[in-house]
Parts: C-alpha cells; structure tokens; sequence
C-alpha cells in the first residue's frame, strides 16, 4: 500500500478546508508549498520539492491486520533515529508525549499529518495546538516522507499492541 | 570638468528645481551624487534582493555575502580564518582546513573572487578565493557558502594575481606577487643577489568539471618580476591568460621608488593551450615541493588534509610561444578583459592614461614579429602593434575595469576618488562619478563575463572618513552602489561592509536560491563519530581520551549528565544535531573551554576537545536559541581526580542513583 494522495482530492479537501476555516486562509496551493517554511513570502520562496507538507486526508491511510512486519522494523529505525530523543514508547511525556496508547488516540491521518505536515496542524488542528500548550516545543520538522510516516504509524501500531 | 559639471546638473536639474534646495552644483559632494532614486535600493521586508554579491575580506579572510540592490549583509563565510561563529578552524573536523606547510595557519589575506563559469557565463556553482599571505587558493561550494577545499601553491609568495578563471572554469590560476628563491632552492642568499637568484611563478590549477576539486596541472616559471592582477582571455582570446607585471626593474628594496624607476612595465601574454601542448609532450619538469591540499567532505562533516610533494614546471626558455610581454605605463594594476575577449585594459596606476590592447593586434604583432627586443629571453611586443588606443586623461591612479556588456568600460580611480564611464568604441570618456573616497575595485553584476548583467556597479573604497557614525579609530568600510542603467551613473546608497573588500562578484539570485542546501540529511551522516538518534548516545574511555556521542534536539542535550572524567583528561564532545528542519542549528559550549564553542548545522556532527583542567562540576548548554525551553537545554559533566574510582556514567532523563523515590521508579532509561 502506497500512501498517495490524488491532486482532485487534494483541492477538494482543501476547499472544504477553507471554508471551515471562514476563507481567511491564502491560496491552498501556495500555503501547501509554504508549510515547511513558514517566514517566507509567498511570492518569493523558492520551489519547493521536498514530500514534506501535503495533507494526509481521512481514509487516505488504510490500516490492515496482521501487521506489515517489514514496515514495523522499518519504522522503529526511523524512530530510533529520528523521534526517539523526544517520545518514549510508554505514556511518559519527555519533550512530547509518549506513544502508548496513541493509535487508540488518535486518527491514522492526524498521526500522519502531525509527522508531515506539522505547521498546518499547528497552525489549524485544535488538538495540536493543546499539545503544544503543553510541550511548550512545536513538534519539529524531520524530514520524513508520507511513506516513511506511514512505517512510523505500523510500528506505533504494534507498540500498542496491535499484531 | 567644467563640461561634466554641467552634464551633471542638467541630469539633476529638475529635481534641484522642484526641490529648490540645491544652490549650486558643487563636486564631490554628497547632495550632487546622491540625487538617484533612493527606492532603487530599497527592499521592501520580507522581500528578496535581485542579486548575491560576493565580496572579498581582505585582511579578514573572510567573504563577506550582500544583498544588491539593498545592501544588506546575509552572511560571513569564514575561508582562510577560523570562524566565531561556527566555529569552522576550531572543531576538530574543521582544523585540517587550516594545514599547510608551515603548520596550521589560521589567518589569511583575501583579495579575490572568482565565480565559476561554464561557456563564459556564471553557472553559479563555485566561488574561488586567493589567500595571499601563506599562497593559497580556496573554494566555497555555493550550495552551502562554506569553504569546501584549499591548496597551498609552492613557490610563490603574496598568491596576489589569483583566482582569476577560465570561461569553462578549466584553470584558476596563481601568480606570484613576490619573486623569491625557488622551493628546491637554496634560499640562504643575500637579498640583494635578487637578480640571479629570484623567480616568479604562475600556477595554473586545474578544476574538476564536476567535483570542483583542484590540483596543480603545471607551473610556468617566470622572471623576477612581481605579478599583480590578471584576466583570463575569453571567446576569441579563450586560451590565453593576461598578467599585469610591476617592478620589471628587479628591485629588492624601496620598491615606492626603484620599482618605479621605468617608463613602461609589463601585461604578460600567456598562451596556455600551447603550455598545456607542451605539458602533453612531456616538457614539464618535476620538482620536489611541499604543499598541502584540504578537502571538506561533506558526507563525514569533516576534512582531510594531505600533504603533496611534487609540482609539474615548464621553463618558458625551452617552450617558446607560450610567453610574450606587452610594454604598459608605469606600473599596471588591473589587467580586464572585455565581454568579447578582444579588448585588454590595462590600467597603470602611476599613468595619466589606459591603454586599450588588442587581442587581433596582439595576434597579428606575434605573427610578424613586431618585437622590440626580449626581457630575460621572453619577446617584447611593440607597443604599438598591440595597441588598440589610450583613453586619454581618465582621471588619476587608474586601478580596475568592468564592463556592463553594453561596450562601456568603468575604470575605478583611486587618486582622483571616482568612476569614469568610457567607450570601448571609441575610448571617449562619457561620464564620471565621485566616490566617497579613494576607490579601489569595483563591481559590476557579470562584469567579467561574457555576458554582464548590467544594471548595477558597486564600488569598494579604500577610505571611510566621514561617511558613517564614527566608531574609534577603526571605521566600518565604505561601499558605494550606483544604478547603471541610463547614461548616466547615479549613486543610490551607501552600505558598510567588513574586513577591507578587495575585489567582488555579484550574481543573479534567481541562480543560486533553489540550489541552497537547507539540512544535512541525518541518514546520510557518515561521521565516524555521529550519533543517529539517542539510542546511540554513550560516552567511551581510550586512555586518557574521554569521547562522548551527543545528541542535541529541541530542547535538551544526551547525555546531560556525564560523571567519571579524571582530571588531565581530553574530552571529545561529538555533538550530532537531530533536527532535520531547515534553521534550527544547535550550539555547544561548556566552561572553561580554551578552544571554542560550536554551532551544528540540521543533521551534522561537530567535535569540541575541551581539557579536563581541575576538579569539579562543569556546566555545558546549548548556545542558539532553539525554542521556548532553549534556557534548559543544558547538563554537567563531573570531574574528579585523577586516583578516583567513580566510574563512568552518563544519563539524560534520569538520575542515577535516584534523588527522590518517585523518580526512580520503573521508567524507561533514555540511556
């Protein structure tokens, strides 16, 4: 399973987005290329061709039993490297909060955006924006393509228990 | 002048009048040359400069990156000098950078830039750099603005006429200021033998058309004379190198006068292709030197410095045709070659004229043989035959040429303080602006291209005076950026720079904004000291060696309680930067540190080796302001005495042994 997202969905959803938003929101497409860089005007930045930043939609993440064993292990390298410094795999909260329990949480999508696109959560995800009341640090950037997140999100899975 | 002031206050004359302001139109000053439009060079916040300027430090070593039109000031690259900032020449994966023959040298003198090109173009890939004091060249890699690479050049002394390129960037070359006894050359001699026994020499450095990397391809040794500035031919003069040459009288003191002492030096003609023939033929010469070569790679955050021991010489006496000597007044200084490589203006500082040359004149005077006799066997062209003209009282101390691609020349004049505007046409003057005060190069987006982008000219003056709030004696330098886009050249703002800016390039910003490098990819880190992700974090013992592999991300540092270092211990601190997000560096410090502190790029590794110097409790902390809890990113490491048996221990998270009952219960140890 890819997780790819269709440009038609994506404007749709975007839209949707706006409007519940009260359209006070710049062009969708432009705020989507701007997430990773989030000072600069629009006009001016630069391409950018980096996966990080389009929005995982609800239903775009299927989740399937039993678990892809080779994302698992895939994911936990990912997270040694890149998350472990901040979210341990029981409930404690270091810098953010700790895993267990988070895919009973928490949606596929909403754990896949808050990995990719994490200004826009900041920015619009009412959830998010409690954590970081709490965490006092924005979830950074790391750099993690949507593939990537979605090996992340099986090993979350088996880390609560999932098989 | 009389006509220049009337041009000048016709072109003003409007605004003087609307403004009714203006009583006269008085030289020189500031209300006369400042009536450009002052929004020219205003960026609005928020907004992108049209072009990168790339200016030299001078003395301090450094390359200083402006925003034109606005004048601001992006960044400092540290090259030939450590960096307080980085700490690039004080990390232990930096220092190597610094390597030479001489030992670590960590100061130079930087007065050149050089943008790479590819067909006569920029192609906004490489910045080359000359250290003029111990001979070296530098290259910045214009995806990252560091320095990626510097070579030491053997046999030379003042690396002054360098790093100037070819229009497919297959050379930068360096030429000696200093003529001095050869390497391999017994140089305990008298100084006044400086005859018999002193040499010049032109380094041509070969670029690697895709890694950038440099190497000596061949040296061709030359008379004692001492070389200054230099061009590289280009489209119909492609193949050929211009020097400009001063004291041909051989002088080896009071240079002020003796160097002066002849009506004409020299521009030296080199044809490299035919050396690069001759190379081919196995007329080089091998001889034994020592330099050292510096790489940065990028990969393990780290350089590596090797030491080379042989140099490839061609002696022009047994390779004819490749060096020829064009009389100049007194003195040249620059030697600038137009965007269609037919025109080399050569400008004697101590001449009340510019000669023009002409690349047809030069080939044709080869061809007959115009010669007016040989210096140290190397043929004079006549004057005349290369000659295309003189521009005819340009102004006083003539210095340097760039060209907006339009056919007009601007030659900065140090002793007469302006730029004077002329045709390469006709060599007529056509205008003249003051500079604030005593200019010495110039600058003009593409000038010494093929193909100039024009619009702009920025001026680099030597002296500062009034022009800014005072601070002491020592001033801020003074730049000076003039709109070139209509006949006439208007002064639009004046912006301080650092060091002493020698020589500068400016290159669109639509070239080098997408290719910026944001983070370092983490999995791509091959330091061998990297710590990918906290699990890897952990402190070893190699005898008296401590290495600690330290992580650091928003907003604490692992480990941040390190306990069994002895005293008398070197301390290595890898600390590997976790963020993968563009701008958000951490910096380490800790007490007592008699080295420096450092700043870690998204994804890298840094080494800071700190000596465990006395008994104690030793605080370190990140210095970059992270995020909202950037104040507790911080840790201890305990020293104690060297007989002690506390072992070594190191932990974040968690305290061992546990200070209060509900901290030590079953969590999960971040080590």
């Amino acid at each position: 399973m890819r997780c790819k997202i269709s440009f038609a969905a994506f404007l749709i959803a975007s839209t949707v987005m706006i409007t519940a938003c009260g359209g006070g929101e710049p062009k969708s497409d432009e705020k989507s290329a701007e997430s990773s860089t989030t000072e600069k005007p629009a006009d001016q930045a630069g391409t950018e061709t980096e996966v990080h930043g389009t929005e995982v939609k609800p239903g775009d993440v299927k989740l399937e039993t039993p678990l892809n064993a080779e994302w698992v292990t895939a994911g936990k390298g990912i997270y040694d490297m890149k998350c472990q410094s901040c979210h341990k795999l029981t409930d404690e909260r270091v810098v953010g909060p700790g895993w267990s329990g988070v895919t009973k949480r928490r949606e596929p999508h909403w754990i896949m955006n808050m990995i990719t696109n994490v200004d826009m959560m900041l920015e619009k995800d009412p959830e998010a924006q409690k954590l970081l009341e709490q965490c006092l640090v924005r979830m950074p950037n790391q750099n993690i393509s949507q593939d990537d997140a979605r090996k992340i999100l099986e090993f979350m899975r088996q880390n609560d228990g999932v098989k | 002048m009389s006509r220049y002031l009337n041009r000048a206050c016709l072109s003003v004359g409007v605004l003087a009048i609307v403004l009714s302001a203006l009583p006269g139109c008085k030289p020189k000053t500031t209300s006369t040359a400042a009536t450009g439009d002052a929004t020219k060079s205003y960026v609005a916040p928020g907004k992108y400069d049209e072009f990168y300027n790339v200016v030299s430090g001078g003395f301090n070593g450094q390359i200083g990156v402006y925003g034109i039109p606005s004048g601001r000031l992006f960044r400092i690259v540290p090259v030939f000098s450590q960096s307080p900032e980085s700490g690039y020449g004080f990390s232990e994966e930096t220092k190597a950078m610094f390597n030479t023959s001489h030992g670590f040298v960590p100061w130079d003198d930087l007065h050149h830039i050089a943008l790479s090109q590819t067909k006569g173009e920029h192609d906004g890939r490489w910045a080359f750099a000359n250290g003029n004091n111990t001979p070296r060249l530098a290259r910045v890699d214009l995806t990252t603005f560091r320095t990626a690479e510097i070579l030491e050049i053997p046999n030379s002394a003042g690396n002054h006429a360098s790093p100037f390129i070819t229009e497919n960037s297959e050379y930068v070359v360096a030429a000696t200021r200093f003529s001095v006894p050869l390497d391999d050359q017994n140089g305990d001699v008298p100084i006044n033998t400086y005859k018999q026994n002193f040499k010049g020499s032109i380094s041509f450095v070969a670029v690697d058309p895709t890694t950038g990397q440099m190497n000596i391809a061949f040296q061709i040794r030359t008379p004692g004379v001492n070389f200054d500035l230099s061009r590289a031919g280009k489209g119909k003069s492609h193949g050929w190198f211009f020097f400009s040459c001063y004291n041909s009288e051989k002088a080896n003191t009071l240079l002020e006068v003796n160097a002066s002492a002849k009506d004409k030096d020299f521009v030296m003609a080199v044809n490299w292709k035919k050396a690069e023939e001759y190379v081919k033929a196995g007329k080089g010469k091998k001889q034994p030197v020592k330099y050292a070569h510096n790489v940065y790679n990028e990969g393990t955050h780290s350089a590596t410095s090797t030491i080379l021991n042989e140099v490839l010489v061609l002696d022009p006496s047994e390779c004819p045709d490749v060096l020829y000597l064009i009389p100049c007044p007194k003195s040249p200084h620059g030697t600038d070659v137009d965007p269609t490589g037919e025109y080399i203006v050569a400008s004697g500082k101590l001449a009340a004229s510019i000669p023009v040359f002409s690349f047809d004149k030069i080939q044709k005077a080869i061809a007959d043989k115009a010669f007016d006799g040989e210096y140290d066997g190397i043929p004079v062209i006549k004057y005349e035959a290369a000659l295309k003209g003189e521009v005819v009282k340009p102004g006083l101390g003539p210095l340097h040429t760039e060209f907006d691609g339009k056919g007009n020349a601007y030659t900065s004049m140090f002793v007469s303080s302006e730029i004077v505007k002329w045709s390469l046409s006709d060599l007529q003057v056509l205008d003249r602006v003051p500079t604030y005060y005593s200019i010495g190069h110039l600058s003009v987006p593409g000038g010494p291209t093929a193909k100039p982008h024009g619009k702009y000219m920025i001026a680099y003056n030597k002296i500062t005076k009034d022009r800014y709030l005072p601070t002491g004696p020592e001033l801020t330098q003074s730049a000076q950026l003039y709109d070139i886009s209509g006949e006439k050249m208007k002064l639009i703002l004046d912006f301080p720079t650092t060091g002493e800016p020698h020589y500068a390039e400016a290159i669109p910003a639509s070239m080098l904004t997408d290719k910026q490098k944001k983070i370092f990819k983490i999995e791509e880190n091959a330091h061998p000291y990297a710590a990918k992700g906290e699990g890897q974090a952990k402190v070893e013992r190699k005898g008296n060696e401590v290495h600690v592999w330290m992580t650091a991300i928003r907003s604490h540092l692992t480990p941040d309680n390190i306990e069994g270092v002895k005293l008398g211990d070197d301390v290595y601190f890898h600390v590997t930067n976790l963020e993968q997000d563009w701008d958000v560096p951490h910096g380490f410090a800790i007490k007592g540190a008699n080295n420096a502190e450092i700043l870690i790029m998204p994804g890298e590794t840094q080494t800071l080796k700190w000596k465990a110097d006395r008994v104690g409790i030793f605080p370190f902390y990140c210095t970059d302001f992270c995020s909202a809890l950037h104040q507790e990113m911080q840790g201890y490491l305990r020293i104690s005495p060297a007989s002690s048996s506390t072992p070594l221990t190191f932990s974040t998270g968690t305290n061992k042994p546990a200070v209060t009952p509900s901290e030590s219960t079953e969590k999960t140890e971040s080590k």
